[in-house]
């Protein structure tokens, strides 16, 4: 289904219109799905609730904590303030097709190694946050560590480990020339 | 990547509902709810497992199933406790799936605690010896099964790696081939546990049984239960405590697209919807006006005041060695102080939630939760069914830090779903959540000590009021106006203190419901204690730690640490301007702790944590690896409430909201933490929470070595701190 009006949607009454089944084509995973919600539902909602997604994390709802961070084009984006209809046709991918990529897959593997995670609820998050890291910068500093990672709040503390473990995938990246 | 080996509640209709039937025979028909594994995953699942007791069954596939009686928020758990029993059941970690244990007080209750509670650092020390028995007792069994078809004796058996092997003949049975005949043998008396040095499992640096679904989104939480047909509902309760719904007009919510119900209740309303996106737009669009009740003028300020008026009286006695009295009246200094700590929220990752189908004569229920025979006694109060009708799936636990503890939220949500056709998942919003937590408890203290010529204490004296969690949580705890948590940290201090008095007077805040909180009666006292003593010692113009040292006769075990945390910390090296260091000393949840903290105070006053070297002697330790980051885990979150943790009323409401009001450390704040550990054969002590305790005195030493100015009010206030 289209997701912007069709022109003979507005001809028609409001009556008829609110009735007309208004659905978004979002692409996750490299699945499109069709969903009908607003437009202006968050994207965190539609992958959790309405596709039953559940990798991806509620945690504040004001993109002050990073739980729910998916990739947009490859952009780490904090889903619970992307609107539905903001998403054209871009690529989203969440936690569970992360491993499919290879700053995904190396990060996973580092989270793994390193034994970063405790409760887990914001690891989610967390490796959407380094994986984008990682693939646009192979070799970090501590400061483009803060920088990309500060978002992400983590209760348990296991930031001590994150910066660890990023610094681990880095590794395994080829040196820069 | 290991497989997922956590057979997680069912929160899916697909699973198995097959009771176990060994299971529960064997443990004379008990409560068995909840015990459901994904179809096919397990042989053990099956009715011919051998399960000797309440935590293992083994299938004929010699899948080995443990049943987790304490939870897994985070600290560990559900690594250790089956390092515990592998261990001396002799099988290897790759053998074993998880469950989580089902509400039962008479099998799962913690010994340390009397309650099927997971909480006050203790799910170690409680399992130490019991969990290790149930693996030892369940493999003499399958070891008698074997030597009774083998025809031998048991003294020429070994058993390794999930199997009995007839050492003189080489034989060899997997302990699946005779589970059968291990469930007819006699359950040995007592049984001899391995000595340390036999260990293979226990000390090592065991991989985490529940990273693999907690890096790859897998792992579930209770908010991330979905029963088929499930709606999803959010909630505005009454905005000060004990306030009631005076009207609402939902004209405009039911108006939004995908919201299906609105639930009115006596304090609360909850819409409901296909999405928590409609449900929270629908609760935007709510009219509600409420009525606030005798609460509506509360502000923080008040509560301080009758907290501190409380410490003028007396209170309960918690403990008195010498003539405290009599000792400060012949001392030749005289140091008097009061501290305040505030109302904290819990602020765990995942907000709170619970998902409950409400039917005819039974409710289901899915949660994670640290206590869940506690939300079932209390949820079938609230639903008017007996606690059998009401079934409890726990799951992980995204952050507890005791907020999950309470029962709270599964009541509300049994509140909501008696309206509700069909299971509804009730989910918090982050401003609901901290707005409506149960707080660690405002406290105050007043404390005085008298030295003697050579800066010694000679007398101390402590009063501090404060609400009693206990009271409420576990009320046969709370004896002659004294609980055990209020105290620990105020009393049986590691120092020689000759005349000691310390006093408790329970004093509870209206209209702000208070709770556990990560550290629990040493998140206050700890900070007291230990920011005292460094105030004695600056009283006395001596060194912070050769002061503590010289108190130390009786407690080498705290020496020892102390020592070793100050070589390490490089305690006594200077420092550039503007940066200081603190030390803090404790005994807390059955472990010693010290730690030094490196601190750098901006010329605004801000604080920043630099540095944070520690020693602990935990006893044995199961996994050095989850001590390393539980103390990691417990500094972070005791730094945190240090430098930025305060719940504020006004006009009887809480001021904070969401992590914009009430922060959080971040990435780019987090010192550099260095653990050492006293290697020790002493029992285990606790882990999870003596962190938090000890770090937050070791910032406020380390600022006033730093800035000069004593922090007697957490948390950090930076403008006390600028300099011109």
């Amino acid at each position: 289904m289209p997701r912007s009006w069709d022109s003979s949607h507005s001809k028609r009454s409001f009556h008829i219109v609110r009735k007309v089944i208004m659905s978004f084509a979002i692409k996750v995973n490299d699945n499109t799905h069709s969903v009908d919600v607003d437009g202006d539902t968050p994207l965190l909602w539609v992958l959790r609730d309405v596709l039953g997604m559940t990798g991806t994390k509620f945690g504040c709802g004001i993109a002050q904590c990073g739980a729910c961070t998916v990739h947009i084009d490859g952009i780490a984006t904090r889903s619970c303030v992307t609107s539905i209809e903001s998403l054209g046709k871009s690529q989203i991918t969440t936690i569970e097709a992360i491993g499919n990529t290879p700053a995904g897959a190396k990060i996973q593997k580092a989270w793994l190694d390193h034994e970063v995670v405790q409760c887990g609820y914001c690891q989610s998050g967390q490796i959407m946050s380094a994986s984008a890291l990682l693939a646009s910068n192979p070799h970090p500093s501590n400061a483009d560590i803060d920088d990309a990672m500060s978002g992400n709040i983590c209760r348990c503390g296991t930031y001590v480990r994150i910066r660890e473990a990023i610094n681990l995938a880095a590794q395994t990246n080829e040196k820069r020339g | 990547m290991i497989p997922d080996r956590i057979a997680f509640c069912a929160s899916d209709t697909n699973l198995s509902r097959r009771s176990f039937l060994g299971t529960s025979a064997a443990i004379g028909g008990g409560l068995m709810l909840s015990l459901t594994l994904p179809l096919g995953r397990s042989e053990a699942a099956s009715s011919d497992s051998f399960a000797p007791n309440a935590f293992i069954r083994i299938g004929s596939d010699s899948q080995v199933v443990l049943t987790m009686p304490y939870v897994e928020m985070g600290q560990g758990t559900y690594t250790s406790i089956p390092m515990l029993i592998a261990e001396e059941l002799d099988v290897s970690l790759k053998q074993v799936w998880l469950e989580h244990a089902p509400p039962n007080e008479k099998l799962y209750a913690n010994p340390l605690l009397g309650v099927q509670a997971t909480g006050n650092s203790n799910a170690m020390r409680g399992a130490w010896k019991p969990l290790r028995e149930a693996g030892a007792t369940a493999r003499i069994m399958l070891v008698a099964a074997a030597t009774k078809r083998w025809g031998v004796d048991a003294k020429s058996c070994r058993t390794e790696d999930g199997e009995v092997i007839h050492v003189p003949t080489g034989r060899r049975l997997k302990y699946g081939e005779v589970v059968a005949d291990a469930a007819n043998m006699p359950v040995p008396g007592n049984v001899t546990l391995k000595s340390p040095g036999d260990f293979k499992l226990i000390g090592t640096r065991a991989k985490r049984l529940d990273a693999p679904e907690k890096v790859n989104g897998t792992a579930l939480y209770g908010i991330d239960a979905r029963p088929a047909g499930v709606k999803i509902a959010t909630l505005a309760q009454s905005p000060v405590f004990g306030g009631r719904v005076k009207s609402v007009d939902d004209t405009a919510a039911k108006a939004v697209k995908g919201v299906r119900q609105i639930v009115r209740l006596d304090d609360a309303v909850a819409v409901v919807a296909d999405h928590m996106g409609a449900a929270k737009k629908g609760l935007a669009a709510l009219k509600i006006e409420w009525d606030d009740g005798q609460h509506a003028k509360l502000a923080t300020e008040e509560i301080a005041r009758k907290l501190e008026q409380a410490t003028l009286g007396s209170g309960a006695v918690a403990q008195n060695i010498g003539d405290a009295d009599k000792a400060m009246a012949s001392a030749t200094t005289k140091v008097e102080v009061s501290y305040q700590v505030p109302f904290l929220a819990h602020a765990t990752m995942e907000p709170m939630n619970c998902t409950v189908h409400f039917r005819k004569d039974e409710c289901e229920i899915w949660i994670g939760n640290q206590a869940v025979a506690r939300v079932q006694a209390m949820a079938a109060k609230e639903a008017g069914l007996s606690p059998d009708k009401v079934i409890i799936r726990n799951h992980l636990i995204g952050g507890g830090f005791g907020r999950r503890l309470e029962a709270d939220g599964a009541v509300r949500a049994v509140q909501i779903a008696k309206h509700v056709d069909g299971p509804v998942k009730v989910v918090w919003t982050r401003e609901e959540d901290i707005q409506h937590d149960m707080y660690r408890p405002y406290w105050f203290d007043r404390i005085s000590a008298g030295l003697d010529k050579q800066g010694k204490p000679v007398a101390w004296k402590n009063r501090f009021a404060g609400s009693s969690v206990i009271a409420r949580w576990l009320p046969p705890a709370f004896k002659d106006g004294l609980d055990p948590d209020s105290t620990e940290g105020a009393i049986d201090l590691v120092y020689d203190l000759p005349n000691f008095h310390v006093e408790y007077v329970r004093a509870e805040p209206p209209g702000i419901p208070t709770a556990f909180w990560r550290s629990v009666g040493p998140s206050h006292n700890v900070f007291v204690t230990e920011s005292f003593i460094d105030e004695l010692a600056a009283a006395a113009k001596q060194d912070a730690v050769a002061y503590r040292r010289a108190l130390l006769g009786k407690s080498p075990r705290a020496k020892a640490v102390l020592d070793l945390a100050a070589e390490k910390a490089g305690w006594g090296q200077p420092l550039p301007k503007g940066t200081g260091r603190g030390v803090s000393l404790q005994f807390a949840f059955g472990s010693w702790l010290a730690l030094v903290a490196e601190v750098e105070v901006s010329k605004a006053g801000t604080v920043r944590v630099q540095r944070v070297v520690c020693a602990i002697d935990c006893g044995t330790v199961i996994n050095p690896d989850t001590v390393q980051a539980q103390i990691q885990s417990g500094i972070i979150f005791g730094a945190t409430a240090a430098l930025y943790g305060e719940i504020t009323l006004k006009d009887g409401r809480v001021e904070q909201t969401n992590f914009d009001t009430y922060q959080m450390l971040r990435m780019n704040e987090t010192p550099t933490i260095e653990v050492h550990v006293v290697e020790s054969t002493e029992p285990p002590g606790g882990m999870g929470e003596t962190g938090t305790s000890a770090i937050v005195p070791a910032i406020a030493n380390a600022v006033f070595a730093a800035a000069g100015r004593r922090l007697r009010k957490m948390p950090v206030d930076a403008s006390l701190l600028k300099r011109a």
